[in-house]
Parts: C-alpha cells; sequence; structure tokens
C-alpha cells in the first residue's frame, strides 16, 4: 500500500500510540481488502460497543491503556442492555455491568455515547459523497443508499481503527466502481403485490438481499413517495437475509440517476416470490397466544411513533401482551415529554432505550409468539432469543396485542 | 485433491470441513456460549463450528460478526479456518483481531465458486495460506508436509 505523509505520521506514532496500533491493524486489513491508498473520513459510527463477551472489552481497554482518543467525530451503536430499565432484564446480571465498562471505554476514546443503530435519521447525518466508516449493517445500507454518504461494510474493530486514526483504506464501497448495480430487479408494484406497505417494504428487502448477495441492486419500480422509514425498513431487512450495503431506487435515492444500468442483468422479483418471503417469516397460526409485540428495529423515529400513537388511539392492549419499542434516549426523551403521544401511554407501550429487543431478552414471558413489523427481528429474533417470532402488518400486530392472540388478517 | 486460492489471511490450519449451502452470519447465526449454528433459517442450523474449517459461500448479516468470531476464538470455538467464495471486510478484521488480542491464527482462502462447488461436507483438509502460495488440500488424495513447507 501506498502510504501517504499523515498515514506514516499515524504508523510511527507521531499521533499517539493508540493510533499507531490501530494504524498498524488497518494496514494489515487494507492490504487484505486489496485496497492501494487510505483516504480520510468524517464520521465514524461504532458498533464494536455492544457487549458480546469479554474479547469486546479486551479489544477497547488495549486503546484505552495507550491513551487512544478518535480523531473525527464518533457516535455509538446499540448496547446489550437497558442499563435505564435495569429491572426489565432478564439474561445474565453480570451483563448489566460488563456492559456499563465497555461504554464507559469507549466515551474514553472520546466516542459519543447515543447507543442507537439509527443516528443517521436525527443526530448524525452524513451528508452525499462523504467519506465515513460506519459499522451496523442497517446503517451501513441506509447511509449509503438514502444518504449517498460512503462507507465500506465494516464490522467491529475496522469501525474504532478508524475512528482512531481518522482513515479507512480505500476499498468496497468507497470507490465509485463499487457502488455501480450490477443487477437490476423490477419490482412489482404495490397493487400487483397487493400488500399493506409496510409488509412490502419488508418483504422486498429480505427478497432483494437474498438475491444480490455481495452485489449492489438497482431498484426500478418502487413507489415514488417511499418514506425514508420504509427505505431503513427495507435496507435493514435486506443486510439480514443477505450482505446488502448498497441500493439504488430510481426516482427515490440520490445517486440512482447517474448509475449506469444499460447491459446490466435484469430480472424480475414476482409477487408470487414476495408473499413466499412473507410466509417464511411468519408462521403464526390465528388464535394463538401473543407475548408480545417488538417494535423499533432499527430503532423507532419520531415519525414512527407518531404512525403507532395514531393507530393506538383510544384502544388498549391485554394484560397479556406487552409492547415494547426500542429507540434512542434522544427520541424517547421527546416522545415522554410531549402530551401528543399521551394515547400511546394509555396503550400501555414499553419504551426500551439504548439496546433493541431482538437482542437484549426483556421479554418476560417465555411462552407465545413475538410479533413484529421488522424482517430484521423476524429474521434474527429466532436464533437470538430462541422465540418463535412473527412478522405482520402493525395493524394487525395491534389488534392481536388487544385480543391477547394472533388476529385473523 | 488440491485446491489453490487467494491468501485473505495468512496461516495453516486443519481441521474436518463444515460446508455450509448458504451464507451465515456468525453473529446472531452461532451461539456464542457454544458455536452452534443457531439460525432458524440456515439449511445447516445445529452444526457445531469449534475446530472445523469452515467452507462458507459469501456473507451474510451482521456488523458485529467479526466481534462473534474473535469471541469464538477467546475460548476456542472458533473454525480452525475459513474457506469462501469472496473477500469478506467484516471476516478479515475478525481474524486479524482474533490474532491480535489472542494469538488464534484464522486463515481464510478465497476461491473460485467453481471450486466451492466441489467442496464436501465430512472429510478432513489442509489449509496452507500464505501470499503467493495459498492451497486446501485433502491428505487422501494428496498428501500435505507442513512441517517443511520449501521441501
Amino acid at each position: 500500500m501506498k502510504l501517504e505523509p499523515i498515514d506514516h505520521a499515524l504508523r510511527a506514532g507521531e499521533h499517539g500510540a493508540a493510533a499507531a496500533r490501530a494504524m498498524a491493524l488497518l494496514i494489515r486489513y487494507g492490504t487484505a481488502c486489496g485496497a492501494d491508498r487510505f483516504i480520510g473520513i468524517e464520521s465514524a459510527h461504532i458498533d464494536g460497543c455492544l457487549y458480546h463477551g469479554p474479547s469486546s472489552i479486551d479489544f477497547a481497554q488495549r486503546f484505552v491503556e495507550l491513551g487512544g482518543k478518535v480523531r473525527v467525530p464518533t457516535t455509538l451503536n446499540v448496547a446489550a442492555v437497558d442499563v435505564t430499565h435495569p429491572g426489565w432484564h432478564c439474561g445474565p446480571p453480570e451483563i448489566i455491568a460488563e456492559q456499563e465498562t465497555l461504554t464507559r471505554l469507549h466515551e474514553q476514546l472520546g466516542c459519543l455515547p447515543t447507543l442507537t443503530c439509527a443516528p443517521y435519521q436525527r443526530m448524525a447525518r452524513p451528508r452525499r459523497g462523504e467519506h465515513v466508516a460506519w459499522a451496523e449493517s442497517n446503517a451501513i445500507v441506509f447511509i449509503n443508499s438514502v444518504l449517498g454518504a460512503r462507507t465500506d461494510r465494516y464490522g467491529d474493530f475496522t469501525d474504532l481503527c478508524a475512528a482512531l486514526t481518522g482513515r479507512v483504506p480505500l476499498a468496497g464501497l468507497h470507490r465509485d466502481e463499487a457502488r455501480r448495480p450490477a443487477i437490476v430487479f423490477e419490482l412489482p408494484s404495490i397493487e400487483a403485490a397487493r400488500l399493506p406497505r409496510d409488509l412490502y417494504f419488508a418483504a422486498i428487502g429480505y427478497v432483494v438481499g437474498r438475491r444480490a448477495p455481495g452485489i449492489v441492486p438497482y431498484l426500478r419500480g418502487m413507489p415514488l413517495d417511499a418514506t425514508e422509514d420504509e427505505l431503513k425498513a427495507l435496507g435493514a431487512t435486506g443486510a439480514s437475509s443477505g450482505a446488502l450495503a448498497l441500493f439504488h431506487a430510481e426516482g427515490v435515492t440520490p445517486e440512482a440517476a447517474d448509475m449506469p444500468t444499460a447491459g446490466v442483468l435484469v430480472e424480475a422479483v414476482s409477487p408470487a416470490e414476495i408473499e413466499a418471503a412473507i410466509a417464511s417469516l411468519c408462521q403464526a397460526i390465528e388464535g394463538e397466544a401473543v407475548a408480545a409485540v417488538c417494535l423499533g428495529t432499527p430503532h423507532y423515529s419520531i415519525h414512527e411513533f407518531a404512525l403507532l400513537n395514531r393507530a393506538v388511539a383510544g384502544r388498549r392492549r391485554t394484560a397479556a401482551t406487552e409492547i415494547y419499542v426500542s429507540t434512542s434516549r434522544e427520541i424517547a426523551a421527546e416522545v415522554a415529554g410531549d402530551p401528543a403521544f399521551d394515547a400511546l401511554r394509555a396503550f400501555g407501550i414499553h419504551i426500551v432505550v439504548d439496546t433493541c429487543t431482538y437482542l437484549a431478552p426483556v421479554v418476560r414471558q417465555t411462552s407465545g409468539l413475538i410479533l413484529t413489523t421488522s424482517g430484521k427481528y423476524a429474521h434474527y429474533g429466532p436464533g437470538n432469543l430462541g422465540r418463535r417470532v412473527a412478522l405482520m402488518t402493525l395493524e394487525r400486530c395491534i389488534r392481536s396485542a388487544e385480543a391477547g392472540r394472533v388476529a385473523p388478517c | 485433491m488440491l485446491i489453490h486460492g487467494h491468501a485473505l489471511i495468512e496461516g495453516l490450519a486443519s481441521g474436518d470441513m463444515l460446508k455450509l449451502t448458504e451464507p451465515l452470519s456468525l453473529w446472531g447465526g452461532v451461539d456464542l456460549q457454544t458455536g452452534r449454528i443457531v439460525d432458524a433459517s440456515h439449511p445447516q442450523r445445529g452444526s457445531m463450528l469449534a475446530n472445523r474449517l469452515l467452507a462458507m459461500p459469501g456473507s451474510r448479516g451482521s456488523s458485529s460478526s467479526s466481534s462473534a468470531l474473535v469471541e469464538l476464538a477467546r475460548t476456542g470455538r472458533a473454525p480452525a479456518g475459513v474457506i469462501t467464495t469472496r473477500s469478506d471486510p467484516i471476516l478479515t478484521i475478525g481474524a486479524l483481531v482474533a490474532d491480535y488480542l489472542y494469538g488464534a491464527a484464522i486463515p481464510i482462502l478465497v476461491v473460485s465458486v467453481e471450486d466451492f462447488g466441489k467442496l464436501q461436507c465430512g472429510p478432513k483438509g489442509h489449509l496452507w495460506c500464505e501470499a503467493g502460495r495459498a492451497v486446501l488440500t485433502f491428505p487422501e488424495h494428496e498428501p500435505l508436509r507442513f512441517e517443511n513447507p520449501s521441501a
């Protein structure tokens, strides 16, 4: 790799021992990725702050001991527990202290404890064309596709090394060539698919993620009025069912108009395929007991809270079915302080912060189904929690929560 | 059988082949306490990763898969080596950090889709990944002496 003066300086320890150590790892990483040089980044989003075991702490601790400080604005992804509601945590109790240690280590390195997987909707919004180093699969696909910023598909540890140096290898989706579509998918319209909007976007994400492994798809036929929240749901699901890190949607996403599609393989996505995807993610039996409805994977936006508030107005959940919505502390505080959201409180919703209910064990009841509107939750929930999970529309989730049982379609 | 590829991460490894028919997200797809595949939708659900040569067609899923690989390495439940069809940034950093923190080498070999198709679950394989020479062999077909690589 060809190093610029700043890279040499970082490696030689002129910006501290932690940056030198991070740079050494990045050079090995960049060489493996086939990069020939480094570029600067404007921000980083760290996924390695989610506690997985002692190795999470071992890594951050080394950089703290070396006196490391991030060189670009750096936000933190979700944690393993909601430390503001320790009573809700049903997992091993020692995780709470271990997670607090890990979060504190990242704060010592200068990271902002945002503890959200969707900071991009409000707190930290990378601009089009800006190079950044973001981890968390849903955030990667969102900022690449919807905002037109440039991040590769970073994993834990690369994110922190990038933040500590302000540098990344010029590889993957930082490069123009890698952002071009390798396949065009002709999507059925919402009308042709005969689906409610929320299921449509989750199902499209699921199918596209599986059919575009490691390549950039160009989506033709997406509703032009697709909202940020809907694109967030599509990307998060595709990043779970596959490795979707960037998609272009004709007439919708910012880079789509500049992308060459002539000569690119064109394939149709059929309504039947979408139906099959939904069937695989929703194996609920009507009338089955429902333990909980879990929303907010990725973290709910203020707009999604407003939609939910409207949907539950004048209704009440049964005591047998809990409702959890995961979001950031920032958005939770806004909801808590605004009487316009009283309908949510009357319905009996628990707002989980810092973490997400698809990875943190907060659903207390041990039997019964978990319902969700999130394709990502439906994909990971069964493996992470050992629970049965079913994807359905928000409207059907709410009716099921009122009845305590899976409501009819 | 001898399969040539490109060394993403250098090192030597031996183990019984575990060939996956679909990509796997190590985070969310593997129980880190046991090293068992728990992804409900995965065809090889229930298989154990520890000390196997893990053949995986492409990549899937979470940024946390690098942490999952390191945590598996820390507890001795990581695959001995990985064979894949596409360079994967998340596995790459996981293998580098497993080495950095715990001295656990997890070589990664990238092979063609065609060669990947020849792999089978079960037999013991040897992975030899270094710059310029990256091969996977199966000793019943063609023994490879690691003791003296220059021979």
